[in-house]
């Protein structure tokens, strides 16, 4: 099914959404990789705030190219999401509402997703040229140290995802898988 | 003899880096292309549109096709009747790619040590691999590396005994672990014979082969079109999202090897299969 879904998203927004169906959203969502996943873990076990405020929120696990002059942002496609299974069940456990990536995921984190009514998306990996374009407005917020891994506020608009783990704890890289694999 | 001053290598690599980032070779193009008719999935058939726009945008607007813009790797086919002046060569490469990553607002994605990973910021050095070979000119191939499909990489030291069905299910395995994350449809390199690194190596350069040539080994190119076929039935499909584009083509080369072992190295790469070739 189609849809189009504004973020932050509300927990009614979330447990809407079905493996399978294709989000169109527009609002703001964040960007974090590895290195901004392990300095907000960091900044947790020191009872420290958040550069960002979880809660409804969508991060996008995304490391830009740099923007040429005018645009908002360069290449903009996802890094594989596996690399933050490690921190992302603690992140679903204090709000977090989505993620955009690619690839699989541990049970850990299936299972985070369920417990919390969250929603898994990817985007489609290689297509950075494309899915910048429904990128209008980007700003480092946190970490500016780390250059293209620093923490980012993006505003979008009509940036297309598709659920690919549900709040019901459905995958579609299995069942899509299955369906059509003949060996 | 021909006497080569290291700028020229500088320049083109500068110039490599660039446009290896945001056009993809013919060979690729035209096979990206087909496979949009061929696929049977609905979202598959989505998705590879989707990749045809993003060629077209990278290409019109100049944004890399992927933000992975890779850690360069070179191939550097030296003529043994060539002479190098002007400096050192490796860092006239590294020089090149310098210029190549800020000139072109690609990514710098390269840290100095792997476990302090403090970014270098200008995306060098380079995993530069020498070959020398007989006349007077250099064939230079940039290949630049995302790793989304990098780490899905393997190497199987397996035994003579396990045979051609061996290499077959190792292949097979390694593409069905990668899955979602290598960004399908992907590029099988493999390299099958020689030893641990050389198996490695073989299975990189595999990866710049045109995807519609095949080997000029009868049995390997049976392999290689077999495999394609399997890996397009796996199901995987185009993003990892379902279909029966999972593939564009298996490469593999092969070498001598020694008689207790069968060295076999599959590297993985995406869609974004990148790569430009200059002789000077």
């Amino acid at each position: 099914m189609e849809r189009y879904m504004n973020a932050p998203l509300t927990d009614e927004d979330a447990k809407s959404l079905h493996s399978g169906d294709y989000v169109y959203i527009t609002g703001t969502i964040y960007t974090a990789r590895d290195a901004a996943h392990l300095r907000m873990c960091e900044a947790l076990d020191r009872n420290e705030t958040l550069p960002l405020e979880l809660a409804h929120n969508i991060i996008y696990y995304m490391g830009p190219s740099p923007a040429r002059e005018g645009r908002p942002i360069g290449s903009a496609g996802p890094t594989t999401a596996s690399r933050m299974d490690k921190y992302t069940p603690r992140l679903l456990d204090l709000g977090l509402k989505g993620m955009i990536g690619k690839g699989k995921r541990s049970d850990a984190v299936r299972e985070a997703i369920v417990r919390n009514g969250a929603v898994y998306f990817a985007a489609v990996g290689g297509a950075g040229a494309l899915l910048s374009k429904s990128i209008i407005a980007s700003e480092v917020v946190a970490y500016d140290d780390l250059g293209t891994e620093a923490i980012r506020r993006l505003e979008v608009e009509n940036f297309p995802v598709i659920v690919v783990i549900d709040a019901e704890g459905n995958n579609l890289y299995e069942t899509a898988v299955r369906e059509f694999g003949t060996i | 003899m021909k006497t080569i001053h290291v700028a020229e290598l500088t320049q083109n690599i500068r110039e490599m880096c660039i446009e290896a980032n945001h056009c993809l070779t013919s060979d690729m193009d035209c096979a990206l292309k087909n496979a949009v008719s061929a696929e049977k999935s609905l979202l598959g058939k989505q998705i590879l549109n989707q990749l045809q726009d993003n060629l077209r945008i990278a290409g019109d607007d100049m944004i890399p096709i992927c933000q992975d813009t890779g850690m360069a790797v070179i191939f550097l086919e030296i003529g043994q009747d060539v002479h190098f002046e002007g400096g050192n060569l490796e860092e006239a490469v590294n020089e090149g790619v310098r210029q190549g990553y800020a000139d072109g607002f690609l990514r710098k994605s390269v840290v100095k040590d792997p476990l302090i990973r403090e970014n270098t910021r200008d995306n060098t050095p380079a995993v530069i691999h020498y070959e020398m070979t007989s006349g007077e000119s250099v064939k230079i191939t940039v290949a630049p590396k995302g790793f989304g499909s990098e780490n899905m990489s393997r190497v199987f030291m397996l035994k003579p005994a396990d045979g051609m069905e061996g290499v077959k299910n190792a292949i097979l395995t390694a593409v069905k672990d990668a899955g979602p994350n290598a960004c399908p449809p992907m590029v099988v390199g493999v390299g099958i014979g020689g030893t641990f690194e050389k198996c490695a190596i073989m299975a990189k350069k595999a990866l710049t082969r045109p995807v519609d040539e095949r080997s000029a080994i009868p049995y390997v190119r049976e392999m290689e079109e077999e495999l394609l076929d399997r890996i397009n039935r796996t199901g995987i499909g185009p993003g990892g999202l379902g279909g029966t584009t999972t593939a564009l083509a298996v490469n593999i080369n092969t070498y001598p090897t020694h008689i207790a072992g069968l060295p076999v190295a599959v590297n993985i790469c995406c869609h974004v299969n990148r790569h430009a070739v200059r002789i000077i």
